[in-house]
């Protein structure tokens, strides 16, 4: 009797993992969490109306549990993929640190918690929009388009895009043309972003088959859509100046380093050879991440003061 | 020599699951904490307006 009992307990400690707490962080994509933060408190903090800070924090906390979820899932479904990857293979699934079945139900879990916890404490057309993040980044971008076809992330890129529109509807109850704009924001910013990556780890998705632009249309065809795109997205991200929901500061940062954007933009059209090639497009991706930020910290910051101000 | 090797695997993993237990408690403690404030946040003054 004694012994069965034994084997049982060591069977149910042979499927669990070593995983620690830090892994489970880091299966909630942490970086990608904090920009998530930062846009939906912008899409809150820059919505007409007010809500109750306990609120606000929860929305937040919700969101950014749907982000984590999201990211969670996402190395469950590309743990293959990941394992043979340099800039993914230090993940904690191809580690060995946690086991896939563990991040599916971590992130299936946190998926139902953050959605059902906007839902019923903040109102439902955040906690929806919630949910169709999620599954538009697991079932769109991540199961049907990632492996398919080179139009991946602009497709998919609008889960990304979704945060201040979840912020916006966590105050307003709903869709407005200001939120639609801060998701267009984020949704043009997505192709430039990823395919500067994508250039100069090109042969990271060749070898796993995914079909990045710069590995089934080349290089030069993605040059020129990254100069395309960052073109489509610098004016746009003017628009909250010129729709009145962004002021002066926000005009000229956006203008400024919009123009920063396309110089960079326009480095990887001219320098496509060797490792000055190479360092264009890190350049371009790195200042990328800078741009969006700038532009979502100045219009939380002209919010906040405005609010302070009364 | 493996049966070392798979006990200490065994202790390291039952290590990792008791603080991942401990994170999990921790979640739901502020979890529950987070839904007590927000049914105060959403109640508001009323809380008090009961009957006698």
């Amino acid at each position: 009797m004694a012994d069965i009992g034994m084997n049982a307990d060591m069977s149910a400690h042979a499927d669990s993992s070593e995983g620690s707490v830090g892994d489970f962080i880091q299966l909630m994509k942490p970086r990608v969490m904090s920009l998530v933060i930062l846009t939906a408190l912008t899409g809150m903090i820059a919505a007409p109306g007010n809500i109750h800070p306990v609120m606000g924090v929860i929305a937040i906390l919700a969101i950014a549990m749907g982000a984590g979820a999201s990211g969670a899932l996402n190395m469950w479904y590309d743990a293959d993929i990941d394992a043979k990857m340099a800039r993914t293979a230090a993940r904690p699934i191809p580690r060995g640190k946690v086991t896939a079945e563990e991040a599916l139900q971590f992130g299936s879990v946190l998926s139902v918690f953050s959605v059902l916890t906007l839902g019923v404490l903040v109102n439902w057309v955040a906690g929806a929009l919630l949910a169709l993040t999620i599954g538009f980044y697991l079932f769109v971008y991540t199961m049907w388009l990632k492996r398919r076809t080179p139009q991946n992330i602009v497709i998919g890129g609008a889960a990304g895009a979704f945060p201040p529109m979840i912020g916006w509807a966590a105050v307003t109850g709903s869709v407005t043309i200001e939120s639609v704009v801060l998701f267009l924001i984020i949704f043009m910013w997505t192709p430039p972003h990823f395919w500067a990556l994508a250039l100069y780890r090109c042969r990271d998705y060749e070898r796993v088959g995914v079909p990045m632009l710069p590995v089934v249309a080349g290089p030069a065809e993605t040059r020129r859509q990254i100069v395309l795109y960052s073109w489509a997205l610098v004016p746009l991200a003017t628009l909250p100046a010129f729709m009145g929901f962004a002021g002066n500061l926000y005009l000229a940062t956006s203008v400024v380093s919009g123009a920063v954007f396309l110089y960079f933009a326009d480095k990887v059209r001219r320098v496509t050879e060797g490792r000055e090639g190479d360092h264009a497009a890190k350049q371009l991706f790195l200042y990328s991440i800078l741009y969006l930020f700038l532009l979502f910290v100045v219009l939380l910051g002209e919010h906040t003061w405005q609010r302070v101000m009364g | 020599m493996n049966d070392d090797k798979d006990k200490s695997d065994q202790d390291k993993a039952k290590g990792a699951s008791h603080r991942r237990s401990i994170a999990i408690a921790l979640l739901l403690g502020l979890m529950v904490l987070l839904f007590y404030a927000a049914t105060i946040v959403r109640l508001g003054g009323n809380v008090m307006n009961k009957g006698l």
